[in-house]
């Protein structure tokens, strides 16, 4: 239990400054209470999670600091400035890739720089580098219906690192992909957490890949939404990929939010 | 088609159909039927004949004018009513009147509004054509992947790039399953306003060879026609099959 008090005692320290800031958010979905007056910070350079049951209104947030649906109280700020709708300094990573099916790999890697308006010839040589970076290289002309799913949400991941903005948001996005592929894909996020100076917000409902990518793990609970605890695991992270799951503080990390959780789930 | 487990090439029923036409013709049953190689034969004198060609030419024309303007008028409003739900409401009573409305009944009231010309004409063939092609742009674009709008809004898409780059391609498979039925009704459209409101192209020989009893130019006249209907068909249905590949997998 040592361990975890101190990973407490560590998340009442000061975080560093924030890339995103949520102050007082409300929606409401006719009498449905979304969330209510959320207040969420999060660190520039890391990964934080937004973990919770069902209906505790994880992607609503999410989506909330991606534009895509509107508040009806409260603010988000990104780099202290109030955001309205969609920006380039934000990237989505879809739950079901989102890739258009009729456009071949390069394309839609392409695709968010395309909608930007940046020259076809630019736009394809950042698109092939990214392409490269996940791992896709010599894929470049297929189509989505030719790959798995785990190559697809490759693609949606080099879409997202293509346009090159601050903030990465992941809508559960390893949720469709098998547990193997899953399972490389976390140690690949956590290399790119280290590698490319973004700031990840990452939606899941696993325990595990929570406490596994994270660098702070937000506690959402339902009805109304709230924010439960903001946990940040300390010793684990430098340990290297393959000693993170049975590292003591890990498991006592996620028997200490599973304790919390439980009683949420049906 | 197998017939005793012999794989038979496509369209081979035609042949036998054929056969029955050529037995029934030689028998001189009916005035009405002469047989098909009287027909087939006669087919081949009037092709490249002068009015044959002003017939097709005045057709071909009126056709496709008509088809024109039933797709670019038909698939926009269909994909903005697949958006809209205020105009979806507006317009999709409408829709659903004339799309099964008898179209040939008000074709005297187009003749009192546009006159007896050209115009008429290719008001009817787009007005047979365009309810279909606006139904099935709507149900292509009430389809589609909410996904898709959201990641082409996440990355910055103007209105007209969503049109354009998402909405179009994702209903692109029902647009031309509606633009293939769509064109079939517009060869009814086109031969019925040439017989209803001007006697010109081959609603005029249609009229020409039955009033004349002239039952061989009359059939041979009809196949040329169908043919035609058929092989546009054909290519749409051969496009249709090339957008296959993704309309299940969005």
């Amino acid at each position: 239990m040592s361990q975890t008090d101190a990973a407490f005692a560590d998340a009442r320290e000061p975080a560093p400054e924030s890339a995103v800031s949520v102050r007082g958010v409300s929606k409401n979905y006719g009498a449905v209470e979304a969330l209510k007056n959320m207040s969420l910070e999060f660190p520039r350079g890391q990964l934080t999670s937004l973990l919770g049951p069902s209906g505790c209104g994880k992607t609503t947030l999410l989506k909330i600091i991606a534009g895509l649906i509107p508040a009806d109280a409260g603010a988000v700020e990104v780099n202290g400035k109030t955001i309205r709708g969609p920006g380039d300094d934000r990237a989505f990573v879809f739950q079901d890739f989102a890739l258009l099916p009729w456009a071949n790999v390069l394309r839609n890697v392409a695709f968010g720089l395309e909608l930007r308006g940046v020259a076809k010839s630019e736009r394809e040589a950042i698109a092939e580098k990214y392409i490269a970076n996940v791992g896709l290289a010599g894929f470049e002309k297929s189509f989505p219906h030719q790959l798995s799913g785990g190559m697809r949400q490759r693609v949606g991941l080099a879409r997202a690192l293509s346009v090159d903005a601050e903030v990465l948001l992941l809508d559960e996005p390893f949720s469709a992909v098998d547990e193997q592929t899953r399972r490389k894909f976390q140690e690949d996020l956590l290399s790119l957490v280290q590698n490319e100076n973004k700031t990840f917000i990452f939606v899941t409902h696993s325990i595990e890949e929570a406490v596994y990518v994270s660098d702070q793990i937000a506690i959402l609970l339902p009805r109304p939404s709230r924010v439960s605890e903001i946990i940040r695991p300390t010793s684990f992270r430098n340990k290297g990929v393959e000693n993170i799951r049975r590292d003591p503080e890990y498991l006592d990390i996620v028997d200490e939010i599973w304790a919390s959780l439980r009683s949420y789930v049906e | 088609m197998q017939v005793f487990g012999v794989k038979l090439p496509a369209m081979s029923s035609l042949v036998l159909w054929g056969l029955l036409w050529e037995v029934v013709g030689q028998m001189g049953l009916t005035f009405f039927l002469p047989p098909l190689s009287q027909v087939i034969v006669t087919l081949f004198e009037i092709i490249g004949t002068p009015p044959f060609l002003k017939a097709l030419w005045e057709t071909g024309y009126a056709f496709f004018m008509g088809v024109f303007f039933a797709i670019v008028i038909g698939i926009p409003v269909g994909i903005l009513m697949g958006k809209s739900r205020f105009l979806d409401e507006l317009l999709l009573p409408w829709v659903n009147i004339f799309v099964s409305a008898p179209l040939t009944a008000l074709v005297p009231v187009l003749m009192v509004l546009f006159g007896f010309g050209l115009t008429s004409i290719i008001i009817t063939t787009a007005l047979f054509a365009i309810w279909i092609i606006i139904l099935n742009a709507r149900a292509g674009v009430r389809q589609i992947n909410r996904s898709l709008v959201e990641m082409a809004r996440s990355f910055g898409a103007s209105p007209l790039d969503a049109f354009a780059k998402i909405y179009f391609w994702a209903a692109l498979p029902e647009i031309l399953g509606g633009v293939r039925i769509g064109v079939i009704r517009a060869v009814k459209g086109v031969i019925i306003g040439q017989l209803l409101i001007s006697i010109v192209g081959f609603g005029a020989l249609f009229e020409l060879y039955a009033s004349n009893f002239l039952m061989g130019h009359f059939w041979a006249v009809l196949i040329i026609l169908f043919a035609l209907a058929f092989s546009i068909s054909e290519f749409l249905g051969y496009l249709e099959r090339k957008v296959a590949y993704y309309a299940a997998k969005r």
